[in-house]
């Protein structure tokens, strides 16, 4: 069928069933504008800044389990999608960006609104496309969905000049395409999944390290009925929290940074590692030469450079994790395992009973981990929550606080560690699951990175409820400042008064709550979580209160420090 | 340790970039770099030479597969492979150097590439190791410029061969 190829673009969306796309015009990318104004099944979330949509499309695709997709014009609306991108690069999210360019003949000469964006983004994108050929379309566009959603997901890229959106072709949408250089592996080696097994039979402290891999596998059914037939305990890291449901018997917890002391003893004292879908990061290991220092690796990846990139591997196994995950449990149902991890089962709930999380609650101001247990407590069972939160302390907390059951119900940034990625992942996630009730777990700084996208959710019906833990500082930088920079605080304040968030967020046609006391906290939780509306609630917490436990930059797992006793406790 | 390593890559917008800005990304550093048309027109032939640890060089291999456009990446084992260079040299030769220079060139089997009033500009295939000889060599004479194509390394043909892709490593 003959069209343009802003046209063909949309058909092409609507043949990978898109839903949803997040974006914001301008100049190069008006006549995909214009084809959607002639109409497409696809709808169109129009965000207030172009880093809005990126991370509303990543919001999305957290919480649907398919493709994100992003739309801007060129130059700054393309270089505003940056962030987005490198966040999804890092936290291999899948999302097709789709950027409008100058015209053919302009680019190269500095034209208005023009940025090479392909070569930007270069370093942070699975693949990317400039379109030169409006022939070429509907194979890029065919391309483009399959390597971001297959292999390790991720980010990719299709830049479109203006005169390609305008120009004609004769549309057809390919059923294959040719990638000879795209071959992600298909199943895992059957050897290496016996030897895995053995591995996991002989061990007598396994645990189950369990990665954001797990997700995009689609593999979540497949984790639980390993964890449980073998009756392994499961870690799951920030990017897989909700992978596992957090309150099985099973689930010991997060490791890393600010993980309880139980979960990274359980995991720094196993015997056996099953990593799966994770990659040993640095937030997680701590310093690397001391971490788990008797534990064998199991390593369970679709990526082969995860592989012994910063932890040596003693049983690979390069494979997609659902299959993968499902041999390994028959492997080892031909092995009697069960009874044998009783005693380190026991340990770890003992760990557990040894060193709970710790706050204070006391003095007159509200502690920032009583808004997490309130939110918790008011949302206990429900089973319709979605959780986002930006990057600090309060995303710690949440981490800590917050039960997650049911996959895909925790949208965090976390290898990029993105702040103000929270409301608009509560947008993006709220267009994925309008039946959930959308949280965004912010903080004072993360808040008034994104906040225009409230304007977002109230105009397009996508309400979510922003919980700000304010504390009027830059609260982690205050922390480590404070821990390691002998107190001198530069910088970090940002004040709990202004701007006036409840007012705020009536001014973006929200609600909008102020609370300083439990009292208030919960009244305005209750009515927040009640009223279907865009709801914020400033909850002014304890602005020296420090997030702990904590494995201090550079330190062994095994150090870390918990919530001071009563006697290291400095005087206020 | 250096390694060479042959990368087939296809041949479109941006694929050398790709591979260069994944070794800038991941702290890499290449040595040589050369590139160039193969038996297909649609493929071309990156040599890279790179220094490094034998777990960088994995890595560096399994990133190098994760690019889309790359098709295959081998490892050129020494030994195992044959390996060339061009280097085109310009050096001061006054007439009463020109009989030294040309038995020097004569020795290394280089040709005479273009010859001024002042000076010889020599042209010289060989391995990389005749080059560094022969550029030795002509040095004290009074070496102008130098140009080197970098190595160009295809497996032997004499023994079978003997692909190390990263997956094949791997499983």
């Amino acid at each position: 069928m003959k069209m343009n190829g802003a046209d063909a673009i949309l058909r092409c969306l609507e043949a990978e069933e898109v839903d949803v796309m997040f974006g914001l015009p301008g100049g190069a990318i008006l006549p995909l504008y214009d084809a959607m104004a002639r109409g497409t099944t696809v709808r169109h979330v129009l965000a207030r800044h172009e880093q809005g949509a990126g991370h509303m499309a990543q919001g999305y695709a957290r919480a649907s389990g398919k493709v994100g997709v992003a739309v801007a014009t060129s130059g700054p609306g393309a270089t505003n999608l940056v962030t987005p991108i490198a966040d999804a690069w890092m936290d291999s999210t899948p999302l097709v960006c789709i950027t409008g360019q100058v015209r053919s003949f302009l680019i190269g000469t500095d034209a208005f609104q023009e940025c090479d964006i392909t070569g930007i983004t270069i370093p942070i994108v699975k693949h990317s496309w400039l379109v030169q050929d409006v022939g070429e379309l509907p194979e890029i566009m065919k391309a483009a969905f399959h390597i971001a959603r297959t292999g390790r997901c991720g980010p990719v890229l299709v830049d479109v000049p203006r005169d390609v959106q305008e120009a004609e072709l004769d549309f057809s949408y390919p059923d294959s395409i040719s990638l000879p250089g795209w071959k992600p592996p298909r199943r895992g080696h059957a050897r290496q999944i016996a030897a895995a097994a053995q591995a996991v039979a002989a061990a007598e402290r396994p645990i189950l390290y369990v990665g954001g891999g797990v997700l995009n596998a689609h593999a979540t059914d497949e984790l639980l009925t390993l964890a449980e037939s073998a009756h392994l305990p499961v870690v799951t890291t920030l990017m897989a929290k909700s992978s596992f449901p957090e309150s099985h018997e099973l689930h010991v917890g997060w490791p890393g940074m600010h993980g309880p002391k139980w979960s990274n003893w359980a995991l720094n004292k196993a015997d056996l590692i099953v990593a799966v879908g994770a990659r040993f990061d640095d937030r997680v290991t701590g310093k690397v030469s001391a971490f788990a220092p008797g534990a064998t690796v199991v390593h369970l990846d679709i990526d082969a450079a995860e592989i012994s990139k910063i932890r040596h591997a003693d049983i690979p196994v390069v494979g997609p994790l659902k299959p993968v995950l499902a041999e390994l449990t028959k492997e080892l149902a031909t092995k009697k395992v069960e009874s044998r991890t009783e005693p380190w089962l026991r340990q770890i709930a003992d760990w557990r009973e040894q060193f709970p999380l710790r706050y204070r609650d006391d003095g007159d101001l509200l502690k920032p981990q009583k808004v997490l247990e309130a939110l918790q407590e008011l949302t206990a069972g429900r089973g319709d929550l979605v959780w986002t939160t930006g990057v600090g302390q309060h995303q710690m907390w949440a981490m800590q606080y917050i039960e997650c059951n049911e996959p895909r119900t925790f949208i965090t940034s976390g290898g990029l560690g993105t702040m103000g990625y929270g409301i608009p992942a509560a947008v993006g996630a709220k267009a994925a699951r309008p039946d959930a009730t959308v949280v965004c777990i912010d903080g004072d700084g993360c808040f008034q990175m994104t906040q225009q996208e409230l304007a977002t959710a109230v105009l397009e019906e996508l309400p979510i409820i922003v919980v700000i833990v304010n504390n009027g500082y830059l609260g982690m930088v205050r922390q480590w400042q404070d821990m390691f920079f002998d107190e001198r605080f530069s910088q970090i304040h940002l004040t709990q008064t202004l701007p006036d968030y409840a007012a705020l967020a009536r001014a973006y046609g929200g609600l909008g709550f102020t609370v300083e006391n439990e009292e208030e906290l919960y009244a305005s939780l209750r009515e927040a979580l009640a009223s279907g509306r865009t709801c914020v609630i400033d909850a002014r917490v304890d602005p020296r209160e420090h997030c702990f436990p904590m494995i201090p930059a550079g330190a062994a797992a095994l150090d870390l420090v918990e919530f001071p006793s009563e006697s290291e406790v400095p005087a206020l | 340790m250096k390694h060479t390593l042959s990368v087939l890559v296809e041949n479109k917008p941006g694929a050398l970039m790709r591979i260069t800005s994944m070794f800038a990304r991941r702290g890499f550093n290449i040595d040589s770099l050369a590139v160039g048309p193969t038996e297909r027109h649609d493929v071309s032939r990156i040599t890279l030479r790179v220094d490094c640890e034998h777990h960088s060089l994995e890595q560096i291999e399994k990133q190098m597969h994760k690019l889309v456009n790359v098709l295959r990446v081998q490892e050129l084992a020494p030994g195992e492979s044959v390996e060339r260079e061009l280097a085109l040299l310009k050096v001061a030769a006054p007439a009463s150097k020109r009989t030294e220079l040309m038995a020097l060139a004569e020795v290394f089997g280089a040709r005479v590439a273009d010859l001024g009033p002042d000076s010889i500009v020599f042209e010289l295939v060989g391995s990389p190791e005749e080059i560094d000889s022969f550029e030795e060599l002509v040095r004290p004479h009074g070496l102008q410029e130098l140009g080197r194509t970098g190595r160009l390394g295809l497996a032997r043909a004499t023994r079978p061969q003997r692909p190390r892709s990263s997956q094949q490593v791997m499983v």
